[in-house]
């Protein structure tokens, strides 16, 4: 078993590492976009959603991996859906349970992880074809990027919009809420912002690769 | 306008809180069929549509779920209703209008997956509509749908004649051009008191 | 990174018996499950419902140590059970003493940008509303927000007057907002700049609730106040 391990070593961090940054889903593919800007307006909220998000995910596609030769193919993604609704009604309950708060914040954009295309996407192009090993370690990555990036718009929301980070005041009392921030219009163009530094920094990269290969 | 009347559903749903702009509803469709107004305007006829059909789908079936109190499975049968009902219609379409289906056809599929139609039978359900306001939510719901869809697509048919900077890719510059739709929508704010 | 050779042998057409089969165990597992996690949730989530309320109760009741639900219709004021919160709209809070404080009821109008839900306080005894806290609002932040926090808003609600005409069926006097400083009467709001639409929203909630309430409270009052707490844990019992 160590030894398996020690094989499997490099390709498990790249499988980790791909889902954090080089396919995130919301910065480079553009998934599941919809909770990305309807929960993130603090950091704690999109760090709640990032997180309730990653359990449905890696729930449901190590399931799916594990029950992968026992469906057939012509309903895989009804069988899918019905797995994930599972998953989410559990964890709406559970975050229900925990804290009334929360629960309110999120709304019912918790049931609406249901629709999150990252998940169906995840469970259909990786987990009906790959190992549980490999698919849980996929889906740790994929939700931890996904994670990540509502943490990166959500905090800059909270900071220009109620001037707080995870509710504690930083500019003292002089500073003016830049309210738009928290209003949906904010949302959009965060995220925009951040794609536009994504993008930036993926040319530059490739732009040095160029010049490296030439010279 | 009495907040409970139809009229004043739909226009809450069309314009002060539209679906895709206010509540990010369906931003993947939203995304992917608005670059050209002659997709836009099929695809938003498609989801008013099955927007319909999923509103009275979902109010059936939240009948049967009170009365034997197993709401828990709402979500369960919600999805799994509507993905079928999708799959009727486009079955249905298909056989009583080929020309319809043509024009309709790749975009059902599609709509399955879009947040915007389990968002508001989930929002109908939880704000205890009745039959006639939840037609009329689900009526403004779609139409909002397809209002932002079409502009959107009117603004990027403009932008592709423009020059952009390298780094903004069209995903980028499309988000900044909802933010600022987004942004003119907050006007719509205490329409209709 | 895919490789079909490890999907399931099954490329030849199932039989349908095998589909409906595989859906059917795939739907009752997870109805299995999910009726196990409904169950294992479902007390503590009362049990959150059930703070949440009685701690916005004792808010805008100050000094209310325990409360007791209310059913208020026209018929009369029915008692309710504390699991059966969920179905009360009127809220009689009482203090350690057992006096009564007040009633907390809920109120609703349209602001701004969706419905404004309070739970405000009144304490029969002065005739006034004597607070009220914000249930539900997506009301701008920053502007129409300001309903919670703003010290001279807060302070019209010391002592609101909603005292009934002589008949006992409506209030004296409506609640209405007036421009900012400019109150006069204990029954006028003063508004707030730049939160118009929610201060508004805020009295006219306040008027419909009071003005269909309260003259029925009134009615009714006899019935309720001597509700000592051994009575309370009889009924519940």
């Amino acid at each position: 078993m160590p030894r398996d391990a020690k094989q499997l070593s490099p390709p498990t961090m790249d499988t980790l590492k791909e889902g954090v940054w080089k396919e995130n889903p919301v910065f480079i593919a553009l998934l599941g976009l919809c909770p990305a800007l309807a929960v993130s307006n603090t950091a704690l909220n999109a760090l709640a959603m990032g997180l309730a998000s990653t359990v449905v995910l890696l729930g449901s596609t190590t399931l799916i991996s594990v029950l992968r030769h026992l469906i057939p193919k012509q309903v895989r993604i009804a069988s899918y859906i019905i797995i994930i609704a599972t998953f989410v009604t559990i964890v709406d309950y559970t975050i229900h349970a925990l804290s009334l708060e929360l629960y309110n914040a999120l709304g019912a954009f918790i049931q609406l992880i249901v629709v999150n295309c990252m998940i169906l996407g995840r469970a259909e192009a990786y987990a009906s074809k790959n190992r549980v090993i490999t698919t849980i370690i996929n889906s740790i990555g994929m939700g931890a990027g996904f994670t990540l990036a509502l943490f990166l718009v959500g905090a800059i929301r909270e900071i220009l919009g109620f001037g707080t980070f995870f509710g504690i005041p930083l500019f003292g009392p002089d500073f003016q809420p830049w309210a738009v921030f928290i209003l949906p219009p904010g949302g959009f163009i965060v995220l925009s912002l951040w794609l536009v530094l994504f993008a930036a920094i993926r040319r530059r990269k490739e732009q040095r690769k160029e010049v490296a290969h030439v010279a | 306008m009495s907040p409970e009347s139809p009229a004043f559903l739909f226009l809450h749903a069309f314009l002060i809180n539209n679906f895709v702009l206010a509540l990010f509803l369906g931003l993947c469709p939203f995304l992917g069929v608005s670059a050209k107004i002659k997709t836009a305007v099929p695809m938003g006829l498609a989801v008013i549509f099955v927007m319909l059909v999923a509103s009275l789908c979902a109010y059936g079936i939240n009948i049967l779920l009170v009365h034997f109190e197993i709401e828990y499975l709402r979500l369960i049968c919600y999805i799994a209703v509507i993905a079928s009902a999708v799959q009727l219609v486009e079955m249905t379409v298909k056989k009583l209008s080929p020309t319809l289906f043509r024009m309709l056809g790749i975009y059902l599929p599609l709509i399955t997956t879009n947040c915007a139609i389990l968002g508001m039978a989930l929002f109908q359900t939880f704000n205890e509509y009745n039959f006639v306001q939840s037609l009329a939510y689900s009526l403004g719901a779609g139409a909002g749908f397809m209002l932002a869809l079409v502009l959107m697509a009117g603004l990027r048919e403009k932008l592709e004649l423009a020059s952009v900077p390298d780094a903004c890719t069209s995903a980028a510059i499309s988000f900044m051009l909802a933010g600022l739709l987004s942004l003119a929508f907050m006007g719509f704010a205490g329409l209709g008191g | 990174m895919s490789t079909d050779a490890t999907i399931a042998p099954a490329s030849a057409m199932p039989s349908s018996g095998r589909l409906i089969a595989t859906l059917a165990v795939i739907a009752m597992l997870s109805g299995f499950f999910v009726v196990l996690v409904y169950q294992a949730t479902l007390e503590r989530i009362i049990l959150n419902h059930r703070e949440y309320l009685e701690n916005a109760v004792f808010e805008v009741l100050p000094g209310a140590s325990h409360r007791v639900n209310y059913l208020l219709t026209d018929e009369g004021l029915e008692r309710l059970a504390d699991e059966d919160v969920g179905d009360a709209n009127v809220f009689a809070g009482y203090d350690e003493d057992d006096q009564l404080i007040g009633f907390a009821m809920q109120a609703s109008a349209r602001g701004y940008a969706d419905v404004v839900r309070v739970l405000y306080g009144y304490d029969p005894g002065r005739e006034c509303i004597i607070g009220f806290i914000v249930l539900q609002s997506s009301e701008t932040p920053g502007l129409g927000d300001k309903i919670e926090t703003d010290p001279d808003f807060l302070a019209n609600f010391d002592c609101l007057d909603v005292s009934l005409n002589e008949e006992g069926t409506a209030l004296k006097h409506d609640i209405v907002t007036v421009p900012p400083g400019t109150k006069t009467e204990d029954w006028q709001i003063d508004g707030i700049t730049g939160a118009t639409v929610t201060a508004t929203a805020v009295a006219r909630a306040l008027r419909e609730s009071a003005n269909e309430m309260i003259p029925r409270l009134l009615r009714h009052l006899e019935q309720l106040t001597d509700p000592s707490p051994e009575t309370t844990g009889k009924e519940v019992s």
